[in-house]
């Protein structure tokens, strides 16, 4: 029997995701709920299948709980397999050099074994914060094509934002020259969507040289990359059209949400050919008996209020005389009579009580200045009382007391 | 719990819904937005523990297949017993069994097999929620033969019912077949027994020796004075599925919010998984009092109905009193009352159809109207 596989993705989902606040509070950012019924790392895993690509390691660190219960042993996405399939690799403990994983490199280069237990051609490199559809066959084949060393999925951002990423300098063959960590003065706007895939031999020799530089911050873009390109391996830009989102701020979670709206979404997830796969809860249809307008709804809810441009997850109950515009609910959240909440995210297992008022309504809040642009966010299982009032852009991670 | 081992009819009293059951047996029609009937048997089954099933099929069971799959999502995919399927011909017999005397002689290597000390024979043409294990309690409390369940609702006459009688310690008296007015409010015999494993398998093989042909007459009717035979209460929901009316309400009855508490409240109901994306309201939409599954897309306007999943309804059009099922397409302007419309099925814009609540207009799976 052939024990190989051409190609494993190895999935980075260890950060904090400190840009979300209350919501990573006690989860990893990939654990994060998403559009209803989805986790954010939904989109990768689904990549991954929908790509042919059945051997993912999860490289968790950071409040893996939720995740790892969440990946379990992976047949929502049909990664149950017996050779093969998705793995939670989480730092361990060995003989000499017990650690934390130190950075995206250092995490990868701590499980050279289980990727070498595949004997694969090809590594897939991928982020666990990124929204978007993408057949990693066709960069692969790219990457065979070019013969290349590394190929870098990479796509046009608007010039004035480039500096917020990785930047790629191309020559006219799609080779690269030069590679730029946030710039101050981007020479291009064509921006790295943090998914390489390396020639195995190649990235297993440059982890370990850059292991064994004590300099480096043990990081793909700021180390290994650059190091790669001096030396003069072949680095190869694969652009990727379509849609791509980086859901690591409030403002960029909620905007991602509301690109799922609409009869032509910006985002869409009815998609037969592409399906997105998660662990979809068990709950009966929703019931809908209140206005629900230009919003998409989990199963299981009890809707009764008014519901305007929102995202409402798995088992939300809407109670009547309830509104709520310009939200995303993630999951098990009961909005009693009359509460009523604007331009808000909301995790799970949030109770907001009667009559309670959460944000403001989205034109005003917008110019409410702070870290999450005028979003107010309700942490994880908390509960706001009756008459509460939350101010837009508040971030609330305990309970709320009742008001008058 | 008794250890105890399941066996499930998917294929009895299929003749009473001909629309449904056409393409598909009884246990596999769709039911209540993403469920099949035979859920509701399996569900209960696993939510009382038992861990090994016989699924009994017929003919048309390539759709039962599909859905019940490995059984996996019911936790029925198992080393150990899990869900096994019992096809026809499994035994030595050269004919399709006709009856449930007949079909239970295709379980005896399986019964045989079971190391389960009891043995609970279920039906699939009926919506409820029974803890089983309460059901085998009474049997070994009762030191039983067997013990049937049954629920108290009106006699409809449509097809072979049994209605019995007790003494006060709820031992059954007397079994009558199809002998009680119309109307009439009774004790009906719901298509639910335990007995010991044992016990069911020699009652079978007499009764295949001795040539007989029903179970109900032959074995359960002429047992009444020899047979230590219980009758067990059901309080709760139950519906039965025999007639295209009967199938409407009981997904109307979905509806009511104690219904639904009492069906999907407190233990999951499994079914097979299917990962559409969740429904999309419009702007334009309008939804009153309706179920609304996964992957359905609503721009018109729906009342008092029951949408499965991968419904498109288009704009302008209203749909009310109406069961559609999966992956349906309702174009513009459409107007719709009383309708169950089987699945995949295309409305063109500007139809307008309507039954009633007796008589509901019904669309064959995959039409084109």
């Amino acid at each position: 029997m052939l024990r190989k596989k051409e190609c494993v993705a190895m999935l980075l989902a260890g950060g904090q995701g400190s840009r979300l606040y209350a919501l990573t509070s006690n989860i990893a950012k990939p654990a994060v709920s998403f559009g209803a019924k989805y986790r954010i790392i939904d989109f990768p895993l689904s990549n991954c299948i929908n790509s042919g690509i059945d051997t993912v390691g999860v490289l968790t660190q950071y409040q893996p709980l939720v995740l790892n219960e969440y990946v379990g042993n992976g047949q929502p996405w049909d990664l149950d397999r017996t050779f093969g399939g998705v793995h939670i690799l989480s730092p361990y403990e060995a003989k000499t050099d017990t650690s934390w994983y130190k950075g995206t490199a250092n995490a990868i280069y701590q499980n050279i074994r289980f990727m070498k237990m595949y004997d694969p051609e090809y590594v897939l490199i991928l982020s666990g914060d990124h929204i978007y559809k993408m057949d990693y066959d066709k960069m692969l084949a790219a990457h065979k094509e070019a013969k290349a060393d590394c190929t870098i999925a990479c796509m046009e951002v608007p010039l004035k934002e480039a500096s917020r990423f990785g930047i790629l300098n191309t020559n006219p063959d799609g080779t690269i020259y030069e590679f730029e960590e946030k710039p101050a003065n981007p020479k291009s706007n064509l921006a790295s969507m943090g998914i390489y895939i390396f020639t195995a031999s190649k990235l297993f020799k440059y982890l370990e040289l850059d292991e064994a530089d004590p300099a480096s911050e043990k990081d793909f873009g700021k180390n290994v990359l650059p190091a790669m390109l001096k030396a003069g391996e072949k680095m190869f830009s694969y652009r990727f059209e379509g849609y791509w989102k980086d859901v690591g701020t409030i403002s960029s979670l909620l905007e991602a949400n509301m690109d799922l709206l609409g009869v032509v979404p910006n985002f869409e997830l009815r998609d037969e050919k592409r399906v997105i796969h998660s662990r979809s809860p068990l709950a009966p249809p929703a019931f809908v008996e209140g206005e629900v307008l230009n919003s998409i709804i989990a199963t299981g809810c009890e809707i009764e209020g008014k519901i305007v441009n929102s995202v409402i997850g798995t088992n939300c109950v809407i109670e009547k005389g309830a509104e709520v515009n310009d939200c995303v609910l993630m999951g098990d959240i009961v909005v009693k009579k009359g509460a009523k909440l604007n331009y808000a995210i909301i995790d799970e297992e949030v109770t907001v009580c009667e009559n309670a008022a959460v944000g403001s309504v989205k034109s005003e809040a917008c110019k409410v200045e702070g870290k999450t642009n005028g979003i107010t966010v309700l942490g994880r299982g908390i509960t706001v009382g009756k008459n509460a009032k939350v101010a837009a852009g508040d971030i609330v991670d305990k309970n709320v007391l009742g008001g008058k | 719990m008794a250890s105890t081992v399941g066996v499930i009819f998917s294929s009895l009293n299929e003749e009473y819904v001909p629309e449904l059951t056409k393409v598909r047996s009884i246990g596999s029609i769709p039911y209540g937005g993403r469920y099949r009937l035979v859920d509701f048997a399996l569900s209960n089954m696993v939510n009382s523990g038992i861990t090994t099933v016989g699924m009994i099929t017929k003919n048309n069971y390539q759709s039962l297949m599909d859905h019940l799959g490995s059984g996996k999502n019911w936790d029925l995919a198992r080393k150990e017993g899990g869900l096994i399927l019992l096809p026809p011909y499994s035994d030595e017999s050269e004919t399709l069994y006709n009856n449930r005397l007949e079909a239970l002689k295709g379980t005896m290597s399986f019964l045989k097999k079971a190391k389960e000390d009891f043995v609970v024979l279920a039906d699939s043409d009926a919506v409820y929620k029974l803890d089983y294990s309460k059901l085998i309690d009474y049997h070994i409390k009762k030191n039983a033969d067997i013990t049937m369940a049954y629920h108290e609702h009106e006699i409809k006459a449509v097809h072979q019912y049994l209605t019995f009688g007790t003494d006060k310690t709820g031992r059954i008296t007397g079994i009558e077949i199809n002998n009680t007015p119309v109307g009439k409010c009774t004790n009906n015999y719901i298509n639910l027994m335990v007995a010991r494993t044992s016990f069911l398998i020699r009652l079978i093989q007499s009764a295949i020796q001795n040539g007989h042909k029903s179970f109900a007459k032959d074995i359960l009717c002429a047992g009444v004075n020899s047979l230590k035979m219980y009758a067990y209460k059901y309080e709760g929901y139950y519906a039965n599925i025999d007639s295209l009316s009967a199938y409407f309400k009981a997904n109307a009855d979905l509806l009511k919010k104690d219904v639904r508490n009492e069906i999907f409240g407190d233990r999951d109901i499994y079914t097979k998984i299917n990962d559409s994306a969740p429904a999309k309201l419009t702007e334009t939409a309008k939804v009153k009092n309706s179920l609304i599954s996964d992957g359905c897309l609503i721009e018109g306007t729906v009342e008092n109905s029951i949408l499965f999943r991968g419904v498109k309804i288009g704009k302008g059009s209203t749909v009310k009193n109406c069961v559609i099922m999966s992956e349906n397409i309702v174009g513009e302007n459409c107007n719709l009352a009383y309708v169950v419309s089987d699945k995949d099925s295309v409305i063109r814009d500007n139809r307008v159809l309507a039954g009633c609540e007796q008589q509901p207009y019904f669309i064959n799976k995959g039409s084109l109207i």
